[in-house]
């Protein structure tokens, strides 16, 4: 075995690799319940390509056949069912994950110097994401599926000049078609995740070349022992790999109690209107995006102010657009001294929980036909939203703070 | 913490709920065969000669519901040739666009896509209407084409309707024309049997995803006991 290893090591650097990033790479022994969602999301993108694959070995990206495809996949498959359950509902998940993850970030400061580019990277993923379930939620050819991707494309022919052209030419047809459908196959299965896996790689590269931020928001690299180890660091392998393993386990069980005992979740993640094939001239009472697309869709639909030039529909489309941008500025919007929200004072913490329940409300806004109250209500959650962002120079530099320990608490 | 728990709690209730009309509650089980059984039997003699369940095949239906197969051939199958074949209408489409003005849907997933409590609500909301086309009309879908197939179970009924506050017709109540074989109990029983096969019919998984599932968190459940003291033992020298 020894011998082997070094045959290895000689011309590939296995143990080396395992070393920096399992078996020595020292991670704060002070990690919390918001630090299990990293491993999680790679046990989700692992979980998607899996059950992706098997589904695709009988799945016909065929307008004529698509729908009943995946019916053959939920009745004639062997464990069929379970595949594609564990993949439709697996996107609501990875969702979850995603959301959990980003705000661990925020209460932290996780994207503060020196991990900006992590956070940089981890947007770019969550965009991917977006792209990767918004095509994926197309091809079982349902009439959500239809009318959904219908809507969204169409947003594209509100850029002025370039907009028809563009919406024809991402669409391949003049309408919602077999063309579309084909190619938004080829993006789902192919394209989009190999960017994913690249991106992810990325990610960790990133994340371990500066270590990991931990809930004080310190540095443990400051404290080294004279070995070079921080002393309040502790490997990954073992110590967070067993307790991974716990998180995952608990995680397996919520995901296996949707699965096999409300694989709808009544509605919020299997929408009725996707059991009835695509039918162009049947429009669904209302049209609802999954619920992880309702936030930004609410903003979409806020805009309803005429007189801006251009006309509303385009703001709309850039308010959108911008509430996605805008994320990627946090790392140099955020001036307060301290990273974690544990020495902040209570205008972030005040702020926070405004833009929590802003997203949320959003994200419950989006699911409602957006007129009268719900309306108003969905604009004040827009400007609310936005000013949490765009506030953020101002407030994180007037907010309190507490003075921040030396070593890990 | 516990905020955010409670926020997820109150987002994740239903809200695609069919909005205004009253629908009324149905008891679904997967684990009652014989009421799974007398709704197949109702299936297949009332509502498979003009809808399709396309997705569904004869022996999978045989073999799930505990039918010998015989027993299927020779009293259930009137539109396959082969216990294998799918549930299909022998209805032509053109003709049923002629005859109804528009071709019935398929039935193998409508429990899914309009919920077991609208099935059953609607099979049960059928009134003599001497103004469209068919002789009947339905309080839950108004004017629909469909004609009401168990009139000789339920019996011919008259709504009546009255004037709301607002001066709008809203239904009040049934009055009996021409009373059917059943009674109301028995026939609200039958439908529930009709509406639990197509709950069946809709996600045939259905019935071996709940009885697999107790067995997965069961399976997981231990599986955290013995992770959870792995993690332990590790971490009983960090402080």
């Amino acid at each position: 075995m020894e011998k082997l290893m070094s045959w290895i090591d000689d011309r590939f650097p296995l143990t080396q690799v395992w070393e920096e990033h399992m078996a020595k790479y020292y991670a704060p022994k002070n990690f919390n319940f918001w630090y299990f969602f990293g491993s999680l999301a790679i046990l989700m993108l692992v979980m998607q390509i899996i059950t992706g694959i098997f589904l695709t070995m009988h799945y016909k990206p065929d307008a004529e056949l698509a729908f009943a495809s995946v019916e053959y996949i939920m009745r004639d498959v062997p464990w069929g069912w379970l595949m594609r359950y564990m993949h439709a509902i697996g996107a609501s998940m990875f969702f979850i994950v995603i959301y959990l993850h980003m705000f661990r970030a925020m209460i932290y400061g996780s994207y503060r110097a020196p991990r900006e580019l992590i956070w940089i990277f981890g947007m770019v993923i969550f965009i991917a994401l977006m792209a990767e379930s918004f095509m994926g939620y197309l091809l079982p050819w349902g009439n959500m599926s239809f009318w959904g991707a219908q809507v969204i494309i169409s947003l594209f022919g509100a850029i002025p000049y370039v907009g028809d052209g563009l919406v024809e030419w991402l669409r391949g047809d003049y309408v919602i078609s077999d063309a579309t459908l084909n190619r938004f196959f080829a993006f789902h299965v192919a394209a989009v995740p190999l960017v994913l896996v690249i991106l992810v790689f990325l990610h960790i590269v990133a994340l371990h070349k500066v270590g990991s931020n931990n809930p004080d928001g310190i540095e443990i690299k400051k404290n080294k022992d004279k070995d070079g180890i921080p002393l309040d660091g502790i490997p990954f392998h073992p110590y967070y790999t067993v307790k991974d393993i716990v998180g995952v386990i608990v995680f397996l069980m919520v995901f296996s109690a949707i699965i096999f005992f409300a694989p709808e979740l009544g509605g919020w993640f299997l929408e009725k209107d996707n059991f009835t094939p695509a039918d162009p001239l049947s429009t669904p009472s209302h049209i609802v995006p999954l619920w992880y697309f309702t936030p930004y869709y609410s903003i979409l639909r806020a805009v309803t102010w005429e007189w801006l030039p251009g006309g509303a529909k385009l703001w709309g489309v850039i308010a959108m657009g911008a509430s996605l941008v805008v994320l990627f500025f946090l790392p140099w919007l955020d001036r307060s001294p301290v990273k974690s929200i544990r020495y902040r004072g209570g205008i972030f913490k005040a702020a926070l929980a405004i833009f929590i329940f802003s997203f949320l409300g959003l994200g419950w806004l989006g699911t409602q036909p957006a007129e009268g109250l719900n309306l108003l209500f969905a604009q004040i959650g827009m400007f609310l939203y936005f000013g949490f962002f765009l506030l953020m120079p101002i407030y994180t530099s007037l907010d309190s703070t507490k003075p921040v320990p030396e070593r890990l608490t | 913490m516990k905020k955010l728990f409670l926020l997820l709690t109150l987002v994740s209730m239903p809200v695609f709920a069919s909005g205004g009309a009253h629908l009324d509650e149905v008891d679904i089980d997967m684990n009652d065969t014989a009421s799974l059984q007398r709704g197949a039997g109702l299936f297949v003699n009332y509502c498979l000669s003009c809808h399709g369940a396309a997705f569904m095949r004869y022996n999978r239906m045989a073999k799930d519901l505990q039918i010998p197969e015989d027993v299927v051939k020779d009293n259930m199958m009137f539109t396959a040739d082969r216990i294998g074949g799918l549930m299909k209408t022998t209805m032509p489409e053109e003709d049923a666009k002629k005859w109804f003005g528009k071709a019935p849907p398929d039935l193998s997933l409508i429990a899914r896509s309009r919920g077991p409590e609208w099935i059953y609500t609607y099979m049960r909301s059928f009134y003599l209407d001497e103004d469209s086309p068919s002789g009947w009309n339905n309080v839950l879908f108004e004017k629909v084409a469909m004609p009401h197939v168990l009139y000789n179970l339920q019996g011919a009924r008259k709504a009546i309707f009255k004037k709301n506050d607002h001066g709008k017709e809203v239904f009040d109540h049934y009055e009996m024309v021409k009373p059917g074989s059943m009674n109301e109990e028995e026939f609200d029983s039958s439908v529930r049997d009709l509406t639990n096969f197509m709950v069946y019919l809709a996600e045939p998984a259905r019935m071996i995803r709940t009885k697999l599932g107790v067995y997965v968190l069961l399976f997981l459940a231990i599986f955290f006991v013995f992770a959870y003291l792995l993690k332990k033992e590790y971490w009983k020298d960090i402080h």
